[in-house]
């Protein structure tokens, strides 16, 4: 009996979780069917969606047709975890020792508990009650035998042998019905319990084709297999749900371990207004920021940093590091973001009242070790461009990359050094598919310019006739260039020494986003060789000519 | 260089001369080690057409090298470093064209650009040098014998290599492009294709011999297979000779 005991289990379990979790975010109010679509499918929906005929599995075009109000957002699992995290927190101050087993469904070992409130019912309502305090008048609780019948007993909600089994997730809705929101098998009765149930409910896919085929259909007759076989003819997964079909499962319920809360922050009174005061003040700070982690044995590689300063401006900025922080790199990440150029006299706006540390991404001590950096910079380089980001500022490093565009400035992204390639530009799509490598129709081809000026600057190109030659309708040049100089001519001073054209090509239209009034672009380029030996890419747009790139 | 192209060569029939040519090559860079009057690091080897402009044919460690107004030159230097898997930097210059370096063969991720660092350029370029196996810098104004002087000591002792866009006091040697000649483009057709580069080379503080080195560009970009790059820049001329009115299609 004490054996059968350790494996009594609660599993508390919320239906569809992810529609919860997807409605409390956006702020959408109850009753709007709403579905979630994961690469194209339908991966949940919620009940109103789910009584139009909206089933899991459906394309987004089809559960639209079934249900033409029907809200659509994308399915975040991210989302789903997090918004889980506060309700375990809850369950957690009523019961210890929850585990996930995913979110919006957890299980508790459940010796505690029903010692604690005196009974299996006493606690599961305890429970119950909790989460419907908490807003999830849906929840439902199951106990059986280990975790794998206790969910199957608070998923199939009706008791009784009569009930048909419903497939996952599609509980219909009926206010009619009675839905009794507590089940519990009794110790002994989980392999009972489980007997009608399909063999879906435990094996994934192949294997429950391969059953059905072979003639076995419910959790009853696979389990009569000798587990043997079953495990000699099927694997070691499908010895696993044997165990479990057969109610003798032997998974531990491991709890979770609360997220250890390593924000560091600090007030200080009065308010600080200089960076060298503020530095000093916040080192122990930083000091123990970074000792916390490593008594976890991690270390940070992203951190937010909160400022609050006395006319109630909070900024909040998160800083990436190629290795990981040090106690010296928090303080000059604190000083980079108040000082914001960077240079070292600045003084501030306002006085300092609050920072707060907070660790964005953290990762194992061991895998920074020294030597497990091979293809990274080293550490004396990082060493010597951190020293210069102290001189110059943390955007006066940068790194290059070449992105897709067809003008050549639009081609080069730069990078701060330190910082995330993906997520500094926080736009994924602008550089994935549209990058670099890809056919750009308008983009320069043949030799590439060396210096590509960063601001196009004007210049002087003259015709024959003594004007600066235009682009008509038709894209062609109204007159020959014949003289240029790599300045633009002021009007009523003496002009700059125009030097004779001695090559020249194009133009060549570059017509971009003209769908889009404030991004669209529409220049002309064309390539020059002037008398000097220099050749220039030029651009005519509304101001006239500028210099893009010189080959130099 | 043709010693020991010779001594392969005659190596099967003359074991003998064989072993004087290698004596007299040995002989002569022991002479040569003896004239040195002064501490030599050492370089790195470079190839293709860069090997005829640079001094000896190598990049000297801790030296000043000055590039005088081209910035095709000194990636084809910046590239150099690349392939040894070094990094590098570039200080003072805002408008360094990325992709053409991609073409000179330079690894974007090994590459440092500290773009405007204004009167802290100094300050940059001590500091880098000190971690880095290659830096150029575009000095903001004229350094005096004195602190290029200080920086040289460093370089010495960092073995690093510092390309000056620019004029500089103590330079190993000055490369300065003094002609060009374009290929590609006509008089309202064509389109840039390639290039020639008449390089000047001339010795520390402009007292060495001075002599011209003809470079195609292609040469200096992908050294080692000039050849073909030859021929696809020819093949890229051609057509777009052959199809000058087909003009890059609008956006």
């Amino acid at each position: 009996m004490s054996a059968v005991n350790r494996e009594r289990t609660i599993v508390l379990w919320c239906p569809d979780w992810p529609v919860l979790a997807a409605r409390s975010a956006t702020q959408l109010p109850t009753g709007i069917p709403l579905a979630l679509i994961d690469r194209g499918m339908v991966f949940a929906c919620s009940p109103e969606a789910r009584h139009l005929g909206v089933r899991r599995g459906l394309t987004v075009r089809e559960a639209q047709f079934r249900c033409t109000d029907l809200v659509v957002l994308a399915y975040d699992p991210a989302l789903d975890r997090r918004a889980f995290d506060p309700i375990l927190d809850g369950l957690e101050e009523i019961t210890p020792g929850v585990a996930v087993l995913r979110p919006g469904t957890c299980a508790i070992r459940a010796r505690g508990p029903v010692r604690y409130y005196g009974g299996e019912p006493a606690a599961a309502q305890a429970m119950l009650d909790y989460l419907h305090g908490a807003g999830l008048t849906e929840a439902r609780v199951g106990i059986a035998d280990g975790p794998f019948a206790a969910e199957q007993a608070a998923r199939r909600g009706l008791p009784g042998p009569g009930t048909a089994p419903t497939v996952t997730g599609r509980l219909e809705p009926d206010p009619g019905e009675r839905i009794q929101r507590v089940r519990i098998v009794p110790a002994g009765e989980s392999a009972a319990f489980l007997a009608p149930l399909p063999v879906s409910a435990v094996a994934e896919a192949g294997l429950g084709t391969l059953l059905a085929r072979l003639g076995v259909h419910t959790l009853g007759q696979f389990a009569a297999l000798p587990a043997q076989d079953v495990h000699r003819r099927f694997g070691a997964a499908a010895a696993q749900a044997h165990a479990r079909a057969s109610g003798r499962e032997h998974e531990e319920i491991v709890p979770r371990t609360p997220t250890p809360v390593f924000d560091r922050g600090q007030d200080f009174e009065p308010a600080l207004d200089r960076i060298d005061q503020l530095a000093f003040a916040l080192r122990s700070t930083a000091d123990a920021f970074v000792q916390a982690l490593r008594e976890r044995t991690v270390v940070c590689t992203a951190v937010s940093i909160l400022v609050s300063t006395e006319d109630s401006l909070l900024t909040e900025r998160t800083w990436r590091h190629p290795r990981w922080f040090t106690a010296s790199d928090l303080i000059d990440r604190v000083r980079w973001q108040l000082q914001g150029d960077g240079r070292a006299d600045s003084g501030l706006r306002a006085g300092v009242v609050r920072v707060v540390f907070s660790p964005d991404q953290v990762d194992a001590v061991a895998n920074h070790e020294d030597g497990l950096w091979g293809s990274g910079p080293d550490e004396r380089i990082h060493h010597a461009l951190t020293r210069v980001q102290g001189l110059v500022g943390h955007a006066g490093v940068l790194t290059v990359a070449i992105d897709g565009g067809r003008l050549l400035a639009d081609r080069q992204r730069w990078l701060p050094w330190g910082d995330d390639p993906a997520g500094s530009t926080g736009n994924v799509s602008a550089r994935g598919p549209g990058g670099f490598g890809r056919p750009w129709a308008g983009s320069l081809g043949g030799l590439l310019p060396a210096t590509v000026f960063r601001t196009a600057h004007p210049v002087t190109l003259v015709a024959d006739d003594g004007r600066s030659p235009g682009v008509d309708e038709r894209g062609t040049l109204d007159g020959e260039p014949r003289r240029f100089a790599p300045e633009r001519s002021v009007a009523g001073s003496a002009g700059p020494d125009l030097r004779p054209v001695l090559a020249w090509a194009g133009p060549w239209p570059v017509l971009e986003r003209w769908w889009d009034t404030a991004a669209g672009r529409a220049v002309h380029r064309l390539q020059i060789v002037d008398e000097g030996g220099d050749a220039w890419l030029l651009a005519l747009d509304d101001d006239g000519w500028r210099a893009e790139a010189r080959y130099d | 260089m043709s010693i020991p192209l010779i001594s392969v060569a005659n190596a099967p029939a003359l074991p003998s001369g064989v072993s004087a040519a290698d004596r007299v090559s040995e002989l002569q860079a022991r002479i040569h080690g003896m004239q040195r009057d002064r501490w030599e690091t050492g370089g790195r080897a470079v190839s293709g057409a860069l090997a005829g402009i640079l001094p000896d044919g190598i990049l000297r460690n801790g030296v000043v090298y000055t590039v005088g107004n081209s910035t095709s030159l000194i990636m084809a230097v910046l590239a150099e470093a690349g392939r040894d898997g070094d990094w590098s930097a570039v200080v003072g210059l805002p408008d360094f064209g990325a992709e053409a370096a991609i073409g000179c063969g330079i690894d974007l991720e090994r590459l440092v650009l500290v773009p405007s660092p204004g009167d802290q350029w100094l300050a940059v370029t001590a500091a880098l040098v000190d971690a880095l196996p290659l830096v150029v810098v575009h000095p903001e104004r004229t350094v005096g014998d004195a602190e290029a002087a200080r920086l040289g000591a460093r370089l010495r002792q960092s073995g690093c290599t510092l390309i000056v866009a620019g004029a500089w006091t103590q330079a190993e040697a000055d490369l300065r492009v003094t002609g060009t000649r374009w290929e590609g483009l006509g008089s309202g057709h064509g389109y840039l294709s390639g290039r020639d580069l008449t390089v000047q080379v001339s010795g520390r503080n402009g007292s060495g011999r001075r002599r011209s080195v003809m470079v195609h560009l292609g040469d200096l970009a992908s050294p080692g297979e000039s050849f073909p790059a030859r021929s696809t820049a020819l093949g890229d001329a051609a057509s777009t000779r052959s199809s000058r009115r087909r003009q890059p299609a609008a956006g």
